[in-house]
């Protein structure tokens, strides 16, 4: 009985010998290395670019700038096609790339790259929400690259209105109003993305490339480039950690490009400085009006967010959607407003990001309560629990209900961190919630080959960024086809090979990669069943019956599965989602008043997963997930200088949790009641771990203090400038 | 120019021009893709080799600078493709998520160990500092290190 065993990680063995292959470790015959040439400021109108130069040092093949490049210029995105492969008379943010060298070695593309002279003239910039909203601030984007849309003479891309009942008519008697402020921040996966792309026979092009979404990105450079989908091939080696950082088109459109001009294979590796400016989570400003009766339940939520997007749209209005969508997070809300806007900035391009706007909502939604229960005298988990929606309540009114116990989760987490138990002194604890909405419409496809000795092959579009996707996909088909988990091989990561998955993202590859990979199996045991009764064979072993219909020359069974969502258009969504992802975090902290330290002695998140396929992949993506969320929540933020330019650029400046940062304790919780949609009643994972960790800890900080923070992050000076009265520098 | 090394047991003579970095020598000219280029600052961890048995960021070396010493890579940890106890604590305990940064861990790790063979988890947590995991698997690393020096107990 394979599922529910916490199996060794598929792919374990190659990660701790280093002979697991990442994009950058991978080396083609006659291959060229790729430079970007930036300049060095946000905004700027670009006035000449000379490459006479460049073009002449040794062992330079090719400078490619916007001039050589088709006309116009071929844009991308997953949504809008805004992003032009280089820039294109102005540079939008810092670090977009105006230029690229093409050499036969490093050394000779970043020697090159120096040699490209640049004349520009820097524009004032729109690097924050107040500038975005000012009509005196320049356009980022051409209106001409949205000519229907009514709002292209602003910086708003979307603004989207969400709600039930009438606010303006809701009794209350304590309403709480305050904004909330999440920080960019950026995902700083270990590996820097990396691009290989190479002609292929046939008029066709390879890339390689740390993808989550490897048909996407064959379906856009097919666009681009022209090409039929079956001339595009898509390799998407295991990524080195993604985050959502790696689901959309980056660089590879500009890889692709030099491969057909030079005939020849090309590689780029970003620097991790480079991969800063590529990539980041949207940050936010959130106005939120709340409503309470006297006993501590909702009346009504009245919620604006704006979320500060980068220079180009890519996956932003599906963030705001999803985000707004649950504003109100997992409770009952008689009535509810809640408006949001994506505004254009000349910042990086904000992208998915683990939680997909979830934690910003959560930030808000949570210290709300918080500040509810302590005008109410109301105890902060009393408060949440006579809220939460009961599992079956339509707590969106015609969508999915809750499909959890939910209050199992938060007294869970209660008990863990010692709730009510006696505090020591300087200490304070939190507890908060936060639900997602997962994966609504797509399709997943998968493919089964039982071969004639009994073992199988799961083909998969699945990527295994470090979720365990491989070892968890091979665990269902051990499982299904009845056979040891070491007799199966999972294949991923190659448009050629695999057959259609929509995405790895939203916590989905469980339950619908999952099933798919299910059905094909059962699609297995039926032939299995039909071919038993013809060889007159029902009860012999499997193996037995393979070996006498197939012995080792006459072929194997295929067993084919899919699952899908159907789009709705009525939907907000496009679709209701097929589970939510919910989270309970606890935090105890002690607070040094002297220099404004926070030290977290307990840290407890519960996940509600239906069921745990592999208890150990499961709990070590919660931690990780709460680690990352203790990031934007106590030390990350992007800052900007008056020119656009991220002043703390790289792993020096900008820092990340480090074993050094981590609870003195912390535990994961699973709540497994088996009543998700994937396999054997699972549910998605992953994501939660850092969906409510700033509000549960910043509640802690303020039960250690007094003083309430409603910016991010909890950094030593604010908190320690809080505590003393000195408020923001 | 002309060194002498020792990688992962095998003495060899190579030729490097004196501006390349250890870790480049041993990406891009050896092949020894295990170690893993991040920060290239030498904040991160993830190329740390060791160098006569202590730990460096091989970003932060040139490759000259390592003549006629003894570099172990993570390719050298495995013996006839049989994990030494580290790496196999590693996966028992769910230290491996995305995998980019555990080269830099069980080097850093093994590092730790040769010095301290039975450290406590502040030790631990104190002796990899230095190797960052995006994946967040600190816990399950730490405790792969502390099952590890058990097995050696």
């Amino acid at each position: 009985m394979t599922i529910g065993t916490s199996e060794r990680r598929f792919g374990g063995y190659e990660r701790v010998t280093g002979s697991q292959q990442f994009v950058a470790d991978i080396s083609l015959e006659q291959m060229l290395h790729v430079k970007l040439v930036h300049v060095d400021c946000g905004h700027a109108r670009i006035l000449s670019i000379d490459t006479a130069q460049a073009s002449a040092g040794p062992g330079v093949v090719c400078v490619l700038t916007a001039a050589e490049l088709p006309q116009p210029m071929p844009r991308y995105g997953p949504v809008f096609n805004d992003r032009p492969i280089l820039a294109v008379g102005e540079t939008k943010y810092h670090g977009q790339a105006v230029a690229a060298v093409a050499a036969e070695s490093k050394a000779a593309a970043e020697a090159a790259a120096e040699l490209v002279r640049v004349e520009y003239e820097e524009l004032p910039g729109v690097f924050t929400v107040a500038a975005a909203l000012d009509s005196a601030s320049p356009l980022v984007q051409e209106p001409e690259l949205r000519p229907d849309d009514p709002l292209n003479h602003t910086n708003v891309l979307r603004e989207k209105r969400f709600g039930w009942g009438d606010v303006e008519a809701a009794k209350a008697d304590l309403i709480v109003e305050n904004v909330y402020m999440f920080p960019m921040i950026t995902h700083f996966a270990i590996e820097p993305h990396a691009f290989i792309a190479a002609p292929e026979g046939g008029g066709g092009v390879a890339v390689w490339t740390a993808t989550q979404n490897p048909f996407q990105m064959q379906r856009i450079l097919a666009r681009m480039l022209g090409l039929p989908v079956a001339k595009v091939r898509v390799r998407a080696p295991d990524p080195g950690g993604a985050f959502g950082g790696k689901q959309h088109p980056k660089y590879e459109p500009l890889v692709a490009f030099l491969a057909l001009r030079t005939g020849r294979p090309v590689r780029l590796l970003l620097t991790l400085e480079e991969t800063f400016q590529e990539v980041r989570r949207t940050s936010c400003e959130i106005r939120a009006r709340t409503g309470f009766h006297g006993d501590g339940t909702i009346s009504f939520q009245d919620i604006r967010s704006d979320f500060l997007m980068g220079a180009y749209a890519d996956i932003a209005e599906r963030v705001i959607d999803k985000s707004n969508y649950l504003a109100c997070g997992p409770y009952r809300v008689p009535s509810s407003r809640t408006v949001v806007r994506a505004l254009f900035s000349h910042t990086t391009p904000s992208t998915a990001f683990r939680g997909f706007g979830t934690p910003q909502v959560s930030w808000a939604h949570e210290s709300q309560m918080d500040d509810a229960a302590r005008r109410l005298g109301m105890d902060r988990v009393e408060i949440r629990l006579r809220n939460l929606a009961r599992k079956g309540e339509a707590f969106v009114p015609g969508d999915t209900p809750a499909d959890g116990d939910w209050a199992e989760s938060v007294r869970k987490g209660a008990e863990a961190i010692g709730w009510g138990t006696p505090l020591a002194a300087g200490r304070g604890r939190g507890l908060a919630v936060a639900i997602k909405a997962s994966a609504t419409t797509g399709a997943s496809y998968s493919i089964v080959r039982l071969h004639w000795d009994g073992s199988a092959t799961v083909l998969a579009g699945t990527s295994d960024m470090g979720q365990g996707a491989r070892t968890v996909l091979a665990q269902v088909a051990a499982h299904e086809l009845g056979i040891p988990l070491e007799w199966t091989t999972v294949v991923m990561g190659d448009t050629a090979t695999v057959p259609f998955d929509l995405q790895t993202s939203a916590s989905r590859s469980t339950v619908f990669m999952g099933q798919a990979v299910m059905r094909a199996c059962q699609d297995i045991n039926a032939q299995l069943k039909q071919m038993a009764a013809e060889l007159h064979a029902t009860d012999a072993p499997v193996v037995e019956l393979l070996r006498a219909r197939f012995s080792e020359v006459r072929g194997e069974v295929i067993g084919v599965g899919s699952y899908r969502s159907e789009y709705q258009p009525d939907h907000p969504l496009g679709g209701a989602p097929s589970f939510y992802e919910f989270t309970c975090t606890a935090s105890e902290v002690e607070v040094d008043e002297g220099t404004g330290e926070i030290l977290l002695v307990k840290h407890v998140t519960v996940a509600d997963v239906g069921k745990a396929l592999n208890p150990q992949h499961v709990e070590m993506q919660d931690e990780g997930a709460a680690v990352m969320g203790l990031g934007h929540t106590l030390m990350e933020h992007i800052l900007l200088d008056e020119s656009g330019r991220i002043r703390n650029l790289g792993a020096l400046d900008y820092r990340i949790p480090t074993t050094k940062d981590l609870p003195l304790e912390m535990h994961s919780l699973l709540v497994e009641n088996g009543d998700g949609p994937g396999p054997y009643g699972s549910k998605g994972a992953g994501e939660g771990g850092l969906m409510a960790t700033a509000p549960a800890v910043a509640s802690a900080v303020t039960e250690a203090t007094g003083v309430v923070i409603r910016d991010l992050p909890l950094t030593p000076e604010r908190v320690w400038r809080e505590i003393h009265g000195k408020g923001d520098a | 120019m002309r060194i002498h090394v020792t990688v992962n047991g095998s003495p060899r003579e190579l030729e490097v021009a004196p501006n390349t970095t250890l870790l480049d020598h041993l990406r891009d000219d050896l092949h020894l893709t295990g170690t893993k280029e991040c920060c290239d600052m030498g904040e991160c961890g993830a190329c740390t080799v060791l160098i006569d048995g202590r730990s460096v960021n091989s970003c932060l070396m040139l490759a000259v600078e390592a003549d006629a010493s003894e570099v172990t890579t993570i390719e050298g940890m495995a013996r006839d493709g049989r994990l030494n106890a580290l790496q196999d604590a590693f996966l028992a305990k769910g230290a491996v998520q995305c995998g980019f940064c555990i080269p830099g861990q069980v080097m850093a790790a093994q590092y730790l160990l040769q010095r301290n063979p039975h450290p406590t988890l502040a030790e631990v947590r104190e002796g990899l500092s230095g190797n960052l995991c995006r994946c967040g698997g600190y816990v399950q690393i730490c405790e792969a290190v502390l099952a590890a020096s058990e097995f050696g107990r």
